[in-house]
């Protein structure tokens, strides 16, 4: 897995991380077409992602930018970091890309936003599950 | 009338564009057009004049909400919280000018706390490997008028950097490169087919965290021992190695741009340390250098400010008072967060609740957490204390560096109506700060 900047995320993130624009550029996994039939997921469909430090649930696209067979990318911000462990080999600098992931058809469950994800975390989110 | 103000300043990414050009209403309040800029840079100047901009700090109640308090109270609640813990943690400055840098240093100094810039999650393997072996660089400027080969190895400026290859490496027509892209040659090395790939004579696939394996051979070839290369390293063919190492030796000035691909993959700092490595080698036949692909538009900023003010560019420890201490891992912000070293947080000019992996952010929202930034972002809407400020390029000017560390003088196009810049609210910080201190003491 790598987590990398978008064109599309960075025109969201400034109009703002609680917008549906941010909400859509975001929450996306861009996977090898081979893989995605491989593990039986259909395009634009629900995928869970488990990493070694947490799990989020993203759509899975074949990118434009495409990677090849064993690779994926969630571009950066709230969604690629519910994933991305903290190690840094003591640098100070997170594990932002090249970790192991596993990639599950999930296409019943559904996206949670930026704020649900984050106040989920520490505690703070007050609205629906 | 409105007022259109010429060569303005970008505050999005690391080119820091300083050509752009804005028109004001009358009144001074609104933004009505932005012109040489890319998407996002118009997004921030549009933000500038957004009626859903918060001017008042807000605290947070016992019931959650936020409400609106004075920015005399905010200072009061940020001095007393700084004065009681321990090892307060400031971290951000991507987007913030030089002057409140400086400012945030007097603040941490008083308190006798931890300050980190941005670069302790992107470039900070990069100061590693320059610490070590030094960094044969040059402006942008140069770029534009020498470059005939550039490379891109982990990095993707047609997404992250949008007006780089425009204004400085592939595109421009320069003193001495009349014929601008005809007469360069582009590789992008990449683990994926970027839209940056896209636009190259040569695109490099790496496998993804190889690319020390891919410097490593183009070392050997440069050193002469191309035949004994493997068939295959890191996923590139050996005839593919041989192409770009000729390319890059017969080159008559060379620059290799990096970005996250190397510093945030295995290897880190080793990964630009040989790079640094591989430009020497080059320099024997050829001329080259190497730059970082700084993402903010002044985070080289904070680098500078800070080397020149305690001699280390982030990951700084102010805890011992009377001298300064660096180790990244150790003073690291996401290291500390993750040891539940700091008992207070300040955020500023960055998102640390969405650009932290989670877990440390978990560890962070323990303590006292405040967010002083322009925008309501993830970490404002976790913190404790929300401090709207001035974005530096619209409502307030001041001195940023770009990503080649060159100095530019941004300029102010809004009326701040009422909101405080980042200096004047952290020298007012720093100043209560330093009054609780001579009371305590």
């Amino acid at each position: 897995m790598i987590t990398q900047r978008a064109f599309e995320e960075g025109v969201a993130m400034e109009i703002g991380k609680t917008s549906p624009e941010y909400f859509d550029a975001c929450n996306i996994i861009e996977m090898n077409e081979q893989d995605m039939k491989k593990l039986g997921i259909l395009k634009n469909t629900n995928v869970r992602v488990t990493s070694e430090s947490g799990q989020v649930v993203v759509k899975a696209v074949v990118g434009r930018q495409t990677v090849y067979p064993g690779l994926c990318h969630i571009r950066q911000g709230v969604w690629a970091n519910q994933v991305v462990p903290p190690r840094t080999q003591s640098t100070g600098t997170p594990q932002y890309s090249g970790f192991p992931v596993t990639v599950e058809p999930a296409p019943e469950e559904k996206l949670k936003t930026a704020l649900h994800l984050v106040q989920g975390a520490v505690g703070m989110w007050k609205g629906e599950e | 009338m409105p007022k259109v103000y010429e060569n303005v300043g970008c505050p999005y990414c690391g080119c820091s564009c300083d050509d752009v050009r804005v028109t004001v209403s009358d009144d001074g309040k609104k933004v009505l057009e932005v012109e040489n800029v890319c998407a996002i840079g118009t997004e921030i100047f549009k933000h500038g004049s957004s009626e859903h901009r918060h001017r008042l700090p807000r605290l947070r109640q016992p019931d959650g909400s936020m409400k609106e308090i004075s920015y005399e109270e905010a200072i009061e609640w940020t001095a007393q919280h700084l004065y009681k813990a321990k090892k307060p943690l400031m971290y951000g400055f991507g987007s913030t000018n030089c002057e409140g840098q400086a400012a945030a240093a007097r603040v941490m100094e008083s308190a006798g706390g931890c300050l980190d810039n941005c670069a302790t999650i992107c470039h900070g393997p990069s100061f590693l490997a320059i610490f070590d072996n030094g960094y044969p660089t040059c402006t942008l400027g140069e770029v534009k008028n020498r470059a005939d080969v550039i490379v891109y190895w982990g990095s993707n400026p047609a997404h992250a950097h949008p007006r780089h290859m425009s204004r400085y490496s592939i595109f421009p027509r320069g003193f001495f490169t009349g014929k601008g892209q005809k007469k360069r040659t582009v590789i992008v090395i990449d683990p994926r087919y970027t839209d940056t790939a896209n636009v190259a004579d040569i695109h490099v696939r790496v496998r993804q965290g190889h690319d020390y394996e891919l410097f490593d051979a183009f070392r050997m070839v440069m050193h002469g021992h191309g035949d004994d290369l493997p068939d295959v390293v890191a996923d590139v063919p050996k005839e593919q190695i041989l192409q770009v190492a000729e390319i890059m030796a017969n080159a008559r000035f060379g620059t290799v741009f990096y970005g996250m691909g190397l510093t945030h993959s295995d290897g880190r700092n080793h990964n630009i340390d040989i790079a640094i490595s591989l430009m020497r080698d080059l320099n024997k036949v050829a001329k080259w250098t190497i730059m970082a692909m700084r993402g903010h538009y002044n985070i080289a900023g904070p680098g500078v400010v800070w080397s020149w003010t305690f001699g280390f560019p982030y990951c700084l420890d102010l805890t011992k008072k009377n001298y300064a201490h660096m180790n990244p891992g150790e003073t690291s912000s996401v290291d500390m967060a993750m040891r539940d070293e700091t008992d207070m947080f300040i955020n500023i000019g960055t998102d640390a609740g969405a650009h932290f992996p989670i877990p440390a952010v978990q560890h962070l929202k323990k303590h006292p957490w405040v967010t002083i930034d322009p925008s309501v972002c993830m970490a404002s809407e976790i913190s404790d204390l929300h401090i709207p400020v001035c974005i530096c390029g619209v409502d307030t000017g001041g001195i940023v560096y770009r990503m080649d560390n060159v100095p530019i003088q941004f300029r102010q196009v809004l009326d701040p109506q009422g909101l405080l810049t980042d200096e004047e609210l952290l020298n007012k910080i720093a100043d209560r700060v330093d009054e609780l201190n001579a009371q305590g003491a």
